[in-house]
């Protein structure tokens, strides 16, 4: 007899990189458990902020220096305009999946009812306000806060 | 998969479903099953709203094979992503795609 696995409720999905790359699947998967009906929150840390950043998230990159998933060399990562032409080229591929720029996939994951949150101390540490963020930040929280809120749910870290 | 059967004015059909709801044969669903279906994913009663989006979904499988995910969705039915999740609590493209007899949206976004 197979029993069938419990289905997941809920999910704390925890976004720490602020790459283009770092950013994004932190994203789709945060849009994808809200169309399955579960519950979600997103956790903006660290270089992750920047995601949620008004003067920041129209900018974000594709890291080509470190990145072997990029299949070039380091040296020719590092020259001038390589990392603004990968970013390019991804943001055309993601136009083509109908995968939104990030501004309007945070608008529309605000939408779906999920959860937007940013991470105190690195606020803290960034010197940040509520005000450099986009309007749909639910609110700046600790980590504290942030175990409480995730309580019975699977937690996700990117 | 299992069988269920839908009863309605016209009497009751017999329903294969996939494990996870939804309709194995689309060619058997028709309009007065709804109710009993949307009751079913705690929809009750059928709004404008919900036959908005159940009649759009039904008609962009019937024309592309595939019901639309939330976000083409919320571009191109008429009702908006907010919208959409007001009506459809659990996951307006699952739960409308249920209820519409199609089969379970693809897409990751």
């Amino acid at each position: 007899m197979t029993v069938t696995p419990a289905p997941i409720e809920k999910v704390s999905i925890i976004i720490s990189k602020g790459s283009l790359e770092g950013v994004y699947p932190g994203l789709i998967m945060a849009n994808g458990a809200r169309a399955e009906g579960m519950e979600c929150n997103l956790f903006f840390t660290f270089f992750g902020l920047d995601a949620i950043h008004q003067k920041r998230m129209e900018h974000l990159k594709v890291a080509t220096v470190g990145n072997p998933g990029m299949h070039i060399p380091t040296l020719i990562g590092g020259l001038p305009g390589m990392s603004a032409l990968a970013t390019h080229m991804m943001n055309k591929k993601m136009e083509e999946l109908d995968i939104p720029p990030v501004g309007e996939f945070l608008e529309m994951i605000a939408d779906t009812g999920a959860g937007i949150y940013a991470c105190k101390a690195t606020v803290d540490m960034f010197h940040l306000e509520k005000n450099d963020f986009i309007p749909q930040l639910n609110d700046i929280i600790t980590v504290g806060d942030f175990y409480e809120m995730a309580a019975g749910g699977q937690i996700i870290f990117t | 998969m299992a069988t269920t059967t839908v009863t309605t004015p016209a009497g009751a059909t017999s329903v294969e479903l996939t494990d996870d709801g939804f309709f194995v044969d689309p060619s058997i669903w028709t309009e007065e099953m709804v109710p009993e279906l949307a009751a079913r994913e705690g929809i009750d009663p059928v709004t404008d709203g919900h036959w908005q989006v159940i009649r759009f979904m039904r008609k962009e499988y019937l024309e592309k094979g595939t019901g639309p995910s939330v976000r083409a969705l919320g571009k191109t039915s008429g009702v908006n992503v907010k919208e959409l999740y007001q009506l459809f609590p659990k996951g307006p493209a699952k739960i409308a795609a249920r209820i519409a007899g199609i089969p379970k949206p693809k897409g990751c976004v």
